[in-house]
């Protein structure tokens, strides 16, 4: 799967808190959560997302609370992938769990800049900043992650696990 | 090859003989928990497998306190999904308004963790009960579902990071302040992917309640979880709740650490976090004149006997300045009657503060005490984000319970010793 589009470029530690502010968890809808989505940084994100657009951020991408609303948001506001120099690691697990693409790209993160027109190419774990004429390559995603994601995601994982694995 | 006390317990509940960081494991949970933000989600995720029954009817908690008692229409939606699954599928430890709690309070309190388990739970504080001696961390909704259903976690062994505490802390340093001086000093991803494990004569100096402060923050320095030795006071506090027998697990002489700090707690004095992250921190001596609109006492961090005791203490005899509201929380029901009986209720009331029933409650800008654009306030909370508790541009400062108390008081940011 190719993702492309538009860079959003933000700093480091975006915390849950941001990416989808508390005040909106009493609800798990998609649509609704992705109306707030970054709202408290950006609050033109969630009305200028395209889709296919890409979120690049600093370091500590998603510290804080372990919401899955975080990455669901961001999912359905249409960006299709977030590239940081790290991410917190409930974060990390979500975007897999959720089938929410995101990389560890530091080297890619410093020189994107706003409004880049960026394409990931997953398989071959690579990405293109056409707007400054770079290619980045990034670590890629772990064995058993990939496992995952083949599945379809963690529930369709362990649901075909035999029924032994259960105490 | 010695283990560390994290790589010992999730090789006992993976069931191998060793395990090394880096390692993917498969690993048994004694308790998996959610509450009324990410339970609905692992709820409609468990629907969707299809399956007729829990893994274990005993190991699941199911605890609403974020936006209970519910706050509006969408909020009681959510509890009343959770209320009417615990029912179907028979879940012991559901925990209705009037018998409830903050969930990293109320778990270890009535003994559903104990020490040397693993426990995950879909909440990032999830990690408080590495205060047990317990392995613990949060995860998202999905993976509660995926363990409600299996009983099993996929889990990295992380590497450890050794915290060696020294000496004895001076009057009005708490247990918030080392965790927040070793934010200050290691950051916000400080520890990331990392167990943080205690060691260190310093321990013996912490009470209970303190150690669950700094496992409770383990997650604001990005760690996986944050874990204690056991010693006499994890006994003393395990023996008469554990609703389980537990095996107490030690560190191997011999165990590999990826890092090593110490803190000498005899150096500290009190530490605030300034916005909008918890790594800005100050000590007491060295705020300057910050004034303020709301304090809050309260969440899974300080909302403990304990906490509400240190609070009281500086308090009583005094009133709540002018031009501050002061709001506390206890954690749980019990807490609640306990500082009715002790009369902290009453030294809170009659100072003018509000005294509210068990709920998370301001700590997340849910409900019950939000800030309105431009207010400061001063929390024993563990977060400070920007909009945390409110409007996206309120502040918040975080400190201990005593320099919470004294600053309603001042009506500033100021500690106990400045009081007249
Ligand atoms: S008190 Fe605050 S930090 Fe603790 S569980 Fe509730 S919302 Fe989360």
């Amino acid at each position: 799967m190719a993702l492309s589009g538009k860079a959003w470029k933000y700093g480091d530690d975006v915390d849950t808190d941001v990416i989808i502010p508390a005040r909106y968890l009493n609800t798990s809808d998609p649509a609704e959560l992705a109306r707030h989505c970054m709202e408290d940084i950006d609050a033109s994100f969630a009305s200028k997302v395209a889709s296919g657009d890409l979120i690049v951020a600093g370091k500590n991408f998603g510290c804080g609370s372990s919401r899955e609303h975080a990455p669901i948001a961001i999912k359905a506001s249409g960006a299709s992938a977030v590239i940081a120099r790290s991410f917190a690691r409930i974060f990390y697990r979500n975007a897999f769990n959720m089938g929410l693409p995101i990389f560890e790209a530091p080297d890619a993160v410093d020189e994107i800049e706003a409004g880049d027109r960026l394409t990931v190419d997953m398989e071959r774990g690579s990405l293109r900043n056409a707007t400054k004429g770079k290619e980045y390559r990034f670590t890629p995603i772990p064995p058993f992650m990939r496992e995952l994601v083949a599945a379809g995601g963690l529930l369709n994982y362990i649901s075909k696990r035999s029924n032994s694995q259960i105490r | 090859m010695g283990m560390t006390l994290t790589e010992k317990i999730l090789a006992r509940h993976a069931g191998k003989e060793a395990v090394a960081p880096g390692e993917l494991i498969l690993a048994k949970v004694d308790l998996a928990l959610g509450n009324d933000v990410t339970s609905p989600i692992a709820i409609q995720a468990f629907r969707s497998l299809g399956a007729a029954a829990v893994f274990d009817r005993e190991r699941i908690a199911l605890v609403p306190d974020h936006f209970a008692p519910n706050k509006d229409i969408k909020s009681a939606e959510q509890v009343k999904m959770m209320r009417e699954f615990a029912k179907e599928f028979g879940i012991v430890n559901y925990f209705e308004v009037g018998r409830m709690g903050i969930e990293h309070v109320l778990l270890p309190d009535e003994g559903l963790v104990v020490p040397g388990d693993l426990v995950i739970g879909a909440d990032s504080h999830t990690c408080t009960y590495g205060a047990l001696c317990a392995f613990s961390t949060g995860v998202g909704s999905t993976d509660l579902a995926a363990a409600m259903f299996s009983g099993e976690v996929w889990l990295k062994v992380p590497e450890t990071l050794r915290i060696v505490l020294s000496g004895r802390p001076a009057k009005w340093v708490e247990g918030k302040d080392v965790i927040l001086h070793i934010i200050g000093e290691i950051g916000v991803d400080g520890a990331l992917y990392r167990a943080m494990e205690y060691a260190g004569d310093g321990i013996a100096h912490l009470s209970m309640a303190w150690r669950f402060t700094m496992a409770n923050m383990a997650i604001e320095a990005g760690a996986k979880n944050g874990i204690f030795p056991f010693d006499a006071a994890t006994k003393a506090y395990a023996d008469g709740r554990a609703k389980r027998k537990y095996e107490v697990v030690t560190a191997d002489p011999d165990a590999r650490y990826a890092d090593e700090i110490s803190v000498d707690l005899s150096a500290l004095e009190p530490v605030v976090a300034f916005p909008h992250l918890p790594e800005n921190t100050r000590p007491l001596s060295k705020v300057g004149n910050v004034p303020i609109d709301q304090v809050v006492v309260g969440s899974c961090t300080n909302g403990r006997i304990e906490d509400l005791r240190s609070a009281a203490a500086v308090i009583r005899g005094r009133k709540v300045h002018d031009g501050v509201r002061m709001l506390i929380f206890p954690a749980t029901q019990e807490i609640y009657l306990e500082a009715m009986r002790e009369g902290l209720m009453e030294a809170f009331v009659t100072a003018g503060a509000a005294f509210s029933t068990p709920t998370c409650g301001p700590c997340l800008g849910g409900h019950m005490g939000i800030l309105a654009s431009g207010e400061r306030a001063i929390s024993t909370t563990n977060r400070n984000f920007v909009g945390r508790m409110g409007h996206p541009e309120s502040e918040v400062y975080l400190s201990n319970p005593a320099v919470a108390a004294a600053s309603a008081v001042l009506g500033r940011i100021g500690g106990p010793d400045e009081l007249p």
